[in-house]
C-alpha cells in the first residue's frame, strides 16, 4: 500500500497543565486550533473538514461547539473517541478526507479536560452495607465486582502485567524499567509546554511509592488538561501555497491504524504488543523506511515499563533486547534513536484526546528545526506512536521533504 | 446444613471439584471465558464447553499497591497459562506480595476461597492461584 500525498501544514499544542474552572474544553480546543491555523498560515474558511477528538466529552457535540467559535462555515465535522488513540484517530479522519479528495485542507484537534480524575476510579468493590443478592450479570456472569478478587484490570495493572511478561521472558530488571522514567523526566526539563519539567534521580524513581509493580508513582503518567491541533493538506493544494508554507510543510509518509488481532490472552488481559507490532510493520512498509532511518520517536509511555516494551515492538532494539537498549542510553536525546524528547506522557502529560496530536506536533517541530533548546540536530525522519486500550494503535511516520 | 454457594463468575465451576470451563470455538479451537456472539479469531458462531486444567505456568503478574476504595492492597495479580491451553487472570495467594516471590516458569494451581455472603445466606466462591 503506497502513501497518499499528504502533508502537515501546521501544528500546535497548548501547555499541558491543570487549567482552572474558567477554561473549558472548547477554550482549549480553540487555542490549539487557532495556533495551528496560524502556524499553517491558513484562514479557517479554507478548512474543508474538522475532526475533534476528546475521550471524556465526545457526546457534548464538541466539534460543533468549536465551530461556533471558529466560524460556522458549514463544513463536515466529526466527534471522535478512541481511548488513548483519540487524537490520532482524529488525525486519521482528516487524512482520510483529504486522501479521498473530499477535502484539500483538514483540521484535526484533540482536547481534554481531565482535572484530577484518577485512572483507578473503576476499581471498586461491593459495598457491604445495604441489601444484596448474588445474581450473575454481564458477559462473564459475575455476581460481584471482581477487581482485586480475580486480579486487576486497572490501567497500571494491565500495563504492568504486559511488562512482567516481557521481563520474565527476557530478564529485564526493575532498574531498567525505572531508567525509562529517569530519561523522560530529564527530557521534559527542556520542554516549556510539559506539565512537569523536573528531573528525578534513578534512586528517587525507584524509591517512590509503588502503584503496580514494577511501576512506581514516578513511572506513571499524570492526568491533566490540554489540547493539540494539526492542519493537513493535500500535496496538490500545498504546491499552490506560498514558499514559506511549502518549506515548512512536513510529509506524512505513513498514517496507519490497527486494532488488536486475536491472541491467546484475548479477554484476559490486553495485549499491547501485537497491535503495535502490526501498526509499525505496516507504517515502515508504507513509508519505505526502517527503524534505523528514524531520527526521533515519540511513543506511548503511559507507564515507564510500557515504553521499554515498545522499543522492541517498534523494532528500535534487537528482539528481546529492550533492557540493554535503555542501559546503552540509545533512547536518550543524545543517543542513537532519541525517544520521547518531549518528556513523553510521563512528564509532558497525557490529556487523553490531545496526546496523539501532541506527539505529531513534537515530531513536526523537530523536523522543521524549530524545537529550540530540545532540538534534535538535523532531524529528517520521525515516528509518532499511540496506543488506546481495547486495543487500537496508530503510527505516523513524518519526513522533512521538498513539496 | 450446607451453605448455598454461587461461583463469582460463570466460567468457574465449584462442584464436584473446582475448575474453569471455557467456551471453545468448534471451528478453530480458540478459547474464551465470556459469553460469545462469535469467535474473535475466525468469526464462527458455534461453541462448546471446554474444561480447563487447574494447573499452569506463570505468564505475567503485578503487585498491586494502589487501587480503588475498598480493594484491599497489596496483592499479587497473575495471568496463568493453563496446562493444555487457555489462560486466566486471578489473585495469587500463599506468598508475600513481593515480586521476589515470582520466578519465570513458576508452577501454579487453582484453589477456591469464599468471597462474601449475600442477604439470602448464599456464599460467593472465587478462584485464586497458589504455588503448586
Amino acid at each position: 500500500m503506497s502513501s497518499p500525498d499528504l502533508w502537515v501544514l501546521g501544528a500546535a499544542m497548548t501547555p499541558f497543565t491543570r487549567y482552572g474552572p474558567d477554561v473549558d474544553l472548547v477554550d482549549l480546543a480553540h487555542r490549539a486550533a487557532r495556533s495551528a491555523l496560524g502556524d499553517a498560515a491558513v484562514a479557517f474558511p479554507d478548512v474543508d473538514v474538522l475532526a475533534l477528538g476528546t475521550a471524556y466529552e465526545p457526546n457534548t457535540n464538541p466539534a460543533q461547539r468549536l465551530l461556533r467559535q471558529l466560524g460556522q462555515t458549514g463544513i463536515p465535522a466529526y466527534n471522535v473517541v478512541n481511548a488513548c488513540a483519540t487524537g490520532a484517530a482524529a488525525l486519521r479522519l482528516a487524512c482520510l478526507a483529504v486522501a479521498a479528495g473530499e477535502a484539500d485542507i483538514g483540521l484535526a484537534v484533540g482536547a481534554e479536560k481531565m482535572g484530577k480524575a484518577g485512572l483507578l476510579g473503576n476499581a471498586t468493590r461491593p459495598k457491604t452495607d445495604g441489601t444484596r443478592t448474588f445474581s450473575p450479570s454481564g458477559r462473564y456472569g459475575s455476581v460481584l465486582p471482581v477487581e482485586g478478587l480475580l486480579g486487576t484490570q486497572t490501567m497500571p495493572g494491565i500495563f504492568s502485567h504486559a511488562s512482567t511478561e516481557y521481563a520474565l521472558q527476557h530478564g529485564v530488571t526493575f532498574e531498567q524499567f525505572a531508567r525509562v522514567a529517569e530519561k523522560n523526566h530529564a527530557h521534559s526539563t527542556l520542554n516549556p509546554l510539559a506539565q512537569y519539567q523536573k528531573a528525578f534521580s534513578l534512586d528517587e524513581i525507584m524509591a517512590a511509592d509503588t502503584v503496580a509493580w514494577p511501576n512506581t508513582l514516578l513511572m506513571c503518567c499524570p492526568t491533566g488538561d490540554g489540547a493539540a491541533a494539526v492542519v493537513v493538506v493535500s500535496g496538490e493544494r500545498l504546491r499552490s501555497l506560498g514558499d514559506e508554507q511549502r518549506r515548512r510543510a512536513v510529509k506524512i509518509s505513513a498514517s496507519v491504524m490497527t486494532t488488536q488481532p486475536w491472541t491467546e490472552t484475548d479477554g484476559v488481559v490486553y495485549d499491547i504488543n501485537t497491535v503495535t507490532r502490526t501498526a509499525a510493520h505496516r507504517a515502515y512498509e508504507t513509508a519505505g523506511v526502517g527503524p534505523d532511518d528514524l531520527d526521533l520517536v515519540e511513543l506511548h509511555d503511559c507507564f515507564a515499563s510500557a515504553e521499554l516494551l515498545h522499543y522492541d515492538n517498534l523494532g528500535l532494539c534487537e528482539p528481546g533486547g529492550a533492557g540493554d537498549f535503555i542501559d546503552s542510553r540509545a533512547p536518550w536525546r543524545d543517543g542513537r534513536i532519541p525517544v520521547n524528547v518531549s518528556g513523553g506522557l510521563l512528564s509532558k502529560g497525557h490529556p487523553i484526546g490531545a496526546t496523539g496530536l501532541a506527539g505529531i506536533y513534537e515530531v513536526v517541530t523537530h523536523l522543521r528545526g524549530e524545537a529550540g533548546a530540545r532540538q534534535i540536530d538535523d532531524a529528517r525522519v520521525g515516528l509518532a506512536h499511540v496506543l488506546g486500550l481495547g486495543s487500537t494503535c496508530a503510527v505516523h511516520i513524518l519526513e522533512r521533504a521538498a513539496a | 446444613m450446607t451453605t448455598a454457594q454461587i461461583p463469582v463468575v460463570g466460567y468457574l465451576r465449584v462442584e464436584p471439584v473446582p475448575h474453569l470451563v471455557a467456551q471453545r470455538c468448534v471451528a478453530c479451537g480458540a478459547l474464551f471465558l465470556d459469553r460469545r456472539n462469535g469467535c474473535g479469531r475466525c468469526g464462527a458462531e458455534d461453541f462448546e464447553d471446554h474444561r480447563l486444567a487447574t494447573t499452569g505456568t506463570l505468564r505475567s503478574y503485578t503487585v498491586v499497591h494502589r487501587s480503588g476504595p475498598s480493594v484491599p492492597v497489596p496483592y499479587i495479580s497473575v495471568v496463568v497459562d493453563l496446562d493444555g491451553g487457555g489462560c486466566v487472570m486471578g489473585n495469587l495467594a500463599g506468598v508475600r506480595p513481593d515480586p521476589a516471590q515470582l520466578m519465570p516458569g513458576q508452577r501454579l494451581r487453582l484453589t477456591t476461597a469464599g468471597a462474601g455472603t449475600d442477604d439470602a445466606g448464599t456464599e460467593a466462591v472465587a478462584f485464586r492461584f497458589e504455588p503448586a
